[in-house]
């Protein structure tokens, strides 16, 4: 026996673990981490809730994270406990989620043996985490966890791996409490005085100002979100938010021109092509945002503010840049526009919101309602009508039914909307969901998904049930795999290569078989019904709603086309004139 | 349709050239301070490959065993976005402490060594020893039939009399890769 102070690896690990505040583990068992499966068994203080696959896990800790802010935890066993991760931390990576994900692995006498459930799983997520630890002495243990959750939270968030082998786990070691660690790793988040003074400057004389800002906002914290929505309200500037932004201003509020992008809106498009000052807080340009890169925005003088310093001029050359985080710097921004009583140019901006009204008429989100088939667009909009008062939580799937959410779906609040932005990731809503139903228990929390997508973790279904999180997944069943099916309609030819699935099941008898509850609408008139049913049921609840298999979402900005030559809807292909010009947007 | 098609292969086509035109590709030699811990090679080696940056040269050992530092010397080449963009993703790697440019911050030196062997007799075999002796090349093992020089000095030096000695029975090379280190009294 070792000394009376010390403790086994797996008490160490959950000792830590409480410290720093955990109390949700996401996980599965399995060989390699019994010993720490035993520890969880003998205590009270963390709740463990056992998915089906691993990837859920994961998936369920970013809904977590997402939602509540604070860093997600997952535990899965070595081998393919620990590689069915991949995805969801490659996923955390892409849209900077905290997790830290300890992952067993086979005794350190056996590592590189090619042992039984053997992997290299430090090598595998270096590339798709934000860091990783291989821990081999007991004693090191506390340090890493204390070290892995800093790092996770810390500067841009992201997923941190901790791998364990069986041998740590079971030897004794001391505890460093967390007091004692001091982590190396230290991100600069108070942004540079004398750029965020010149920004300010350029933003008070600009034009045609337009703000763009993303999930950095978000990540930065509700503090962010109020002084963003506090800046953007005292400049009177315009707003466009990115997927992973949606819900850190307004959306009720006029300023808000709706989501960017691909599928953003027309107005916020347009405003961002003709824009002359572009502040751009915590969004990274992707190519989903900026469309052809040559093309975007060229005359604009753009602002960059983001934590992360490799953000910068990595896809759009910024004319002014300031490292650090979001609450920080916007906090200065505002002291320093009253300090200086900037005022914004009425007159510019009066002529700037006409033509962005201009834009609005457009009223590009129209479609044409039937009352014979439901309309996508028309299921979301009533969904978002029959719920918005409880403030509910939406998670997406991945493809159009994602779209038309952003679209139609309007988020008031910050962390109320969980989606695969960066990956993409087809799978991802359903556990999200369930991540984000722990953490909220009251909360009415909602899955959008498409009939593809949720048959990808359909698995999730049981852990719902096990575990009382009604969840409730609205699927938008048009038989195919939506975006799939439409890119090939627009831009292979309307050749459907292996878009539709000739076989689903039966969702609501799935739901059964679950031991939830299944619902359908197949007409529009039996949508509202559906819904209330569904919100009223306190069980996890499969609502499969029969939508039109042939409706695309738009506008679109097709792939290596620019922000002003997006395509509003399917008269415009009909149009298909090249080069016919509508204030300088081509409709091709 | 058809005609819209072309277009848009055309704009991507169009996209690629204006991303990367933009500006020349110049050689950099980066010095990295790390952690010398378990995998902080593969992190820097996973970078590059990851993000499809070059790596010209990489030389790795400790550097301060009481602080238990690693420093990496890199010699890679890019545009100037492209090499900002390879300092600030290497500066995100948790175990790196400094990054500099040392071909942007002022005067620097960097060395090279490499041993090369060279067989042959009678003519060559002396006009080899000639050419190591002009380039200051220490002969570190010799046979009746051969020679292993050891030279050292810059990357152009190096390349210079290895290609001196290929047509003197030149067998074959083991080099280094740069190390690098700024001129004056200031540290990494």
């Amino acid at each position: 026996m070792a000394q009376q102070d010390s403790l086994t690896g797996a008490e160490i690990l959950l000792k830590a673990l409480a410290d720093q505040g955990v109390e949700v583990i996401f996980g599965y068992p399995g060989g390699a981490v019994l010993p720490i499966y035993d520890e969880l068994f003998k205590q009270n203080r963390l709740r463990h809730i056992l998915v089906r696959h691993e990837q859920a896990a994961v998936h369920a800790a970013e809904g977590y994270a997402r939602s509540t802010g604070k860093v997600g935890c997952v535990l899965v066993t070595s081998g393919p406990g620990a590689t069915n991760t991949v995805t969801g931390l490659t996923d955390a990576l892409m849209d900077s989620i905290p997790l830290v994900c300890i992952t067993g692995q086979v005794p350190t006498h056996l590592i590189g043996n090619d042992a039984f459930q053997e992997a290299d799983i430090t090598g595998i997520t270096r590339p798709c985490t934000k860091h990783n630890y291989l821990v081999k002495d007991p004693n090191q243990l506390s340090r890493v966890i204390h070290e892995a959750f800093h790092v996770a939270r810390s500067g841009r968030p992201g997923p941190v791996v901790v791998d364990l082998p069986k041998d740590v786990v079971q030897a004794r070691g001391e505890y460093q409490p967390l007091a004692k660690v001091t982590p190396k790793y230290r991100p600069q988040v108070k942004g540079d005085t004398a750029s965020i003074e010149k920004a300010v400057e350029i933003i008070a004389q600009a034009k045609r100002p337009m703000f763009y800002c993303g999930g950095g906002i978000v990540n930065s914290g509700p503090a962010a979100c109020q002084l963003l929505t506090q800046l953007v309200r005292t400049t009177g500037y315009p707003i466009t938010l990115t997927l992973m932004g949606l819900g850190a201003f307004p959306a009720s509020d006029p300023l808000f021109l709706g989501m960017l992008g691909m599928h953003g809106t027309y107005e916020a498009n347009l405003a961002m092509h003709d824009c002359d000052v572009m502040v751009n807080i915590g969004a990274r340009f992707d190519d989903r945002v900026t469309g052809r890169v040559n093309a975007f925005s060229p005359d604009s003088y753009k602002i960059h503010i983001d934590i992360d310093p490799s953000s910068i001029n990595k896809n759009v050359v910024a004319d002014l840049s300031i490292v650090g985080d979001a609450a920080h710097i916007l906090e200065e921004m505002i002291a320093i526009w009253r300090a200086k009583q900037y005022r914004a140019d009425e007159r510019a901006l009066r002529a700037w919101w006409q033509r962005i009204d201009t834009w609005r008429s457009r009223n590009c989100l129209h479609y044409e309602n039937s009352t014979r088939i439901i309309k996508p667009q028309f299921a979301i909009q009533r969904l978002y009508e029959l719920t918005k008062d409880r403030n509910p939580y939406i998670c997406t799937e991945v493809g159009q039914h994602q779209m038309w959410s952003a679209q139609h779906f309007r988020f008031e609040r910050p962390n109320h909307w969980m989606t695969s932005g960066g990956l993409g990731t087809m799978g991802y809503g359903l556990p999200a969901a369930m991540g984000v139903q722990v953490a909220h228990p009251e909360a009415l929390v909602i899955d959008i998904a498409g009939e593809s997508s949720i048959q990808m973790n359909i698995q999730e279904m049981a852990t719902l049930c096990q575990f009382h999180l009604p969840v409730k997944v609205f699927i938008l069943n048009n038989q195919y795999m939506g975006m799939v099916r439409q890119w090939q309609e627009l831009i292979h030819g309307g050749r459907y290569s292996q878009s539709h699935m000739d076989a689903h099941p039966d969702f609501v008898k799935l739901a059964d078989a679950f031991g939830a509850v299944g619902l359908r609408a197949e007409k529009p008139g039996e949508l509202d019904d559906v819904i209330t049913e569904m919100i009223a049921v306190d069980r996890p609840v499969i609502a499969d709603i029969r939508t039109d298999a042939s409706e695309n979402c738009f506008p679109m900005i097709m792939p290596g086309m620019a922000h002003n030559e997006m395509v509003l809807g399917p008269e415009d292909r009909c149009m298909e004139k090249p080069g016919s010009e509508d204030d300088g947007m081509v409709l091709v | 349709m058809t005609a819209w098609c072309s277009s848009e292969r055309q704009r991507e086509q169009g996209n690629e050239t204006v991303t990367k035109v933009a500006e020349e590709t110049n050689r950099h030699t980066i010095s990295v301070l790390v952690d010398n811990e378990a995998g902080v090679l593969a992190r820097v080696i996973g970078l590059f490959s990851g993000r499809g940056y070059n790596i010209e040269s990489l030389t790795v050992a400790e550097v301060n065993p009481h602080e238990n530092l690693s420093r990496i010397t890199i010699v890679t080449s890019g545009t100037r976005l492209i090499i900002e963009q390879i300092k600030n993703q290497l500066r995100r790697l948790v175990p790196v402490h400094r990054v500099r440019d040392l071909t942007l911050e002022g005067p620097h030196v960097s060395r090279e060594l490499a041993l090369v062997k060279v067989a042959g007799t009678g003519e060559k075999r002396v006009e080899a020893l000639r050419i190591a002796d002009v380039f200051r090349a220490r002969t570190v093992d010799t046979t009746n039939e051969s020679f292993v020089f050891e030279v050292v000095g810059s990357t152009d030096k190096v390349c210079a009399f290895i290609k001196l000695m290929e047509s003197l029975g030149l067998v074959e090379v083991s080099r280094t890769g740069v190390v690098a280190i700024a001129r004056g009294t200031n540290p990494l």
